[in-house]
């Protein structure tokens, strides 16, 4: 009987869920996201609507914008992918180190976060224009660094770091030594256990903190706004194309072009979860 | 037994539904609402005092643009003794600066101005046009309702190591300029309209020799900011560029705190700059300020606020009270007019920076 009474109770429990306010927190959660998110975005389309089909063509296709996708897409892009190496090696030596100053260098990384954006803008392009500490140096090789797209990039990295770091720290500070102790003991160099032991394991988190940070680089303005020299057809991004057609009172080609933006981020995360699960199905094969 | 039963949670997911379906429903209408709370960028309250209700002290909300922070600091001061002593009232009034545009559209949505006073005719016409000023607006204050107007000079480095004189100068190889984007930036549209004066005046009003004039003179923009205060910055603080394209009153804002660096070109020709100023007639009538808002504007043109707008550099529109400042400014330079020169804004934006406009054109390879 004792027995049976059990059953039943655990039956019963599971249909109810082990935490209980499923309802409630699902309530809160759809309602706050449907505040901040999805009615905004929606606002879009209500926007769009009152665009016809030739001036939404016009406003996307025009050859300043498409110079524009093409500078936004390549600096995000080259930024993510230095952000995806140096981040790696900076979450490396922060869980694998131990040495003074470890504790304030963990807590920079947020620094970019934390920082306004705009104070960040100003700040490296005093650092790296001509006449600026670093761009002095560098402008002594040859290299320009302020205005111009390399600018675009370093502001880049700069707000894209945080989020390769604080997505592989976590992972990297799970790991097991044990399975790179196994490594090492079956014959393998410091190099092949990062490559097949280590690097399988942290590869998710970078594509995530990779895919943060370039669809951050897309939509950044603040900080790029000032290294940039917005020079039409070379240095001008998408965020500024925008806020151009705004100055404008261009409010349907300003929303043609986010949109355009909107889906550049959503076909970059949707191809990192593809490659992602692709991976992951990869792996489970392997096993 | 701990937890919900099926009912309750029926019951909490009918309403997550519903609630869901009164906000999706709210959308447009939280779409098209005014946002008041989107107020301004440095509002600052100036001698608020007491209650707007009360019958003794008024407030109104001033939306200007960027160099007139500190003309307007000064001239609040001014009109607060005046309209006290006028009407016996206190007047608090709210500061708000920013680049024009950006102020004009944030009161377009909901940022309650009872006066604007705008770099750009333009500006104010896109309020017109959304309904909050009645038609007829330019000529209800005196020279067009611009109090007070400036110029468009050159800033050049300390010596004018360039040689810089004219704006044929500024467009020889080598010679680096640095002006803000004039599709981002109202007050850049003047330094293109000056430009493009120039180079009408030197071709026979050729109107392709003109358009490559400007194109070799945006060739040598190393740095297009998309403000003007951005462009000084990028100048003076990044020491970029060997020619600044600055308002009158800006460059003499640099050079008062840099006397050392800088020093001002005055170009051959240059265009008439009007700022803007208009009541928000629709504002006004709902906060019951016409009153106070019309005469502050008015007072602007008095002797003593001409005076005071000279002394920040600004030209007063005022003949007589300009002629006390022929130290200050150059009286000699030729300025041509938005108006007479170029057909009005509407004409001139729909010529020169409209998209795929003669602005777009230089740039296209």
């Amino acid at each position: 009987m004792g027995q049976a009474k059990w059953v039943s109770s655990r039956h019963s429990r599971k249909k109810n869920r082990v935490i209980p306010g499923f309802g409630l927190s699902m309530g809160i959660t759809i309602s706050m996201l449907s505040l901040i998110v999805l009615i905004p975005l929606l606002s879009i389309f209500v926007v769009l609507s009152g665009v016809g089909p030739a001036d939404f063509w016009k406003a996307i296709s025009d050859p300043q914008a498409i110079a524009a996708y093409r500078v936004s897409l390549i600096c995000a892009l080259a930024a993510a992918l230095v952000n995806a190496l140096f981040g790696t090696i900076l979450a490396w030596i922060l869980v694998r180190y131990r040495f003074p100053g470890r504790r304030i260098l963990d807590g920079l990384i947020e620094l970019p976060f934390a920082l306004p954006t705009a104070v960040a803008g100003i700040a490296l392009t005093t650092l790296y224009s001509d006449n600026g500490w670093i761009g002095k140096l560098l402008a002594g090789i040859g290299i320009k660094v302020a205005y111009t797209p390399i600018g675009i990039t370093i502001a880049l990295i700069f707000i894209g770091i945080p989020f390769v770091v604080r997505a592989i720290q976590p992972v990297l500070e799970k790991l097991d030594g044990q399975y790179e102790e196994a490594a090492t003991m079956l014959g393998a160099s410091g190099w092949q256990t990062f490559r097949r032991v280590v690097f399988p394991e942290i590869r998710p988190a970078l594509l995530t903190g990779f895919g943060l940070a370039f669809a951050r680089g897309l939509g950044e303005y603040g900080s790029v706004i000032f290294i940039a020299g917005n020079i039409p057809y070379e240095t001008q991004i998408v965020p500024l194309i925008i806020m151009s057609k705004l100055e404008q009172f261009n409010y349907g080609a300003a929303t043609s072009i986010a949109l355009i933006m909107i889906v550049f981020s959503f076909l970059t995360l949707f191809a990192i979860n593809f490659i992602q699960s692709r991976l992951n199905h990869a792996a489970k094969g392997a096993e | 037994m701990m937890g919900f039963t099926w009912a309750q949670m029926n019951a909490w997911r009918k309403k997550t539904v519903l609630g869901l379906t009164l906000l999706v429903a709210a959308a447009p209408l939280a779409a098209c609402g005014s946002n008041a709370a989107n107020n301004g960028n440095t509002a600052e309250a100036q001698g608020a005092s007491g209650e707007t209700s009360a019958p003794a002290a008024v407030e109104i909300t001033n939306v200007s643009y960027d160099p007139t922070r500190e003309l307007y600091d000064a001239y609040n001061k001014l009109f607060q003794a005046h309209w006290k002593e006028k009407s016996g009232q206190d007047v608090g009034i709210i500061q708000s600066h920013g680049g024009s545009g950006k102020q004009a559209r944030s009161v377009l949505e909901g940022n309650e101005a009872d006066v604007v006073t705008l770099a750009l005719e333009q500006d104010v016409a896109e309020l017109e046009k959304g309904g909050l000023i009645e038609p007829g607006w330019v000529g209800e204050f005196d020279k067009q309702s611009s109090p007070y107007t400036s110029t468009i000079v050159f800033l050049v480095r300390k010596g004018n190591p360039k040689g810089i004189k004219d704006w044929d100068d500024i467009v020889k190889n080598g010679v680096e300029i640095i002006t803000p984007n004039p599709k981002t930036s109202g007050g850049a549209r003047w330094n293109f309209l000056a430009a493009w004066a120039y180079a009408q005046a030197h071709d026979g009003a050729d109107e392709a020799k003109s358009t490559e004039f400007i194109k070799s003179l945006y060739n040598n923009v190393t740095v297009l900011d998309t403000g003007a205060r951005g462009a000084t910055t990028t100048f003076v603080e990044n020491n970029q560029g060997d020619v600044l394209l600055a308002w009158e009153n800006e460059a003499f804002l640099s050079i008062k705190e840099h006397p050392d660096d800088y020093e001002i070109v005055t170009p051959s020709i240059s265009i008439l700059a009007q700022p803007s100023v208009a009541v928000v007639d629709e504002i006004a009538k709902k906060r019951g300020t016409e009153k106070v808002s019309t005469e502050y504007l008015q007072y602007l043109y008095s002797d003593e606020a001409q005076k005071l707008a000279g002394e920040n550099y600004y030209r007063p529109s005022n003949p007589d009270i300009l002629a006390q400042f022929s130290d200050t400014f150059n009286l000699d330079l030729k300025l041509v007019t938005i108006d007479d020169d170029f057909g009005g804004w509407e004409a001139a934006t729909e010529k020169f920076f409209a998209d795929g406009a003669i602005f777009d054109q230089i740039y296209r390879k």
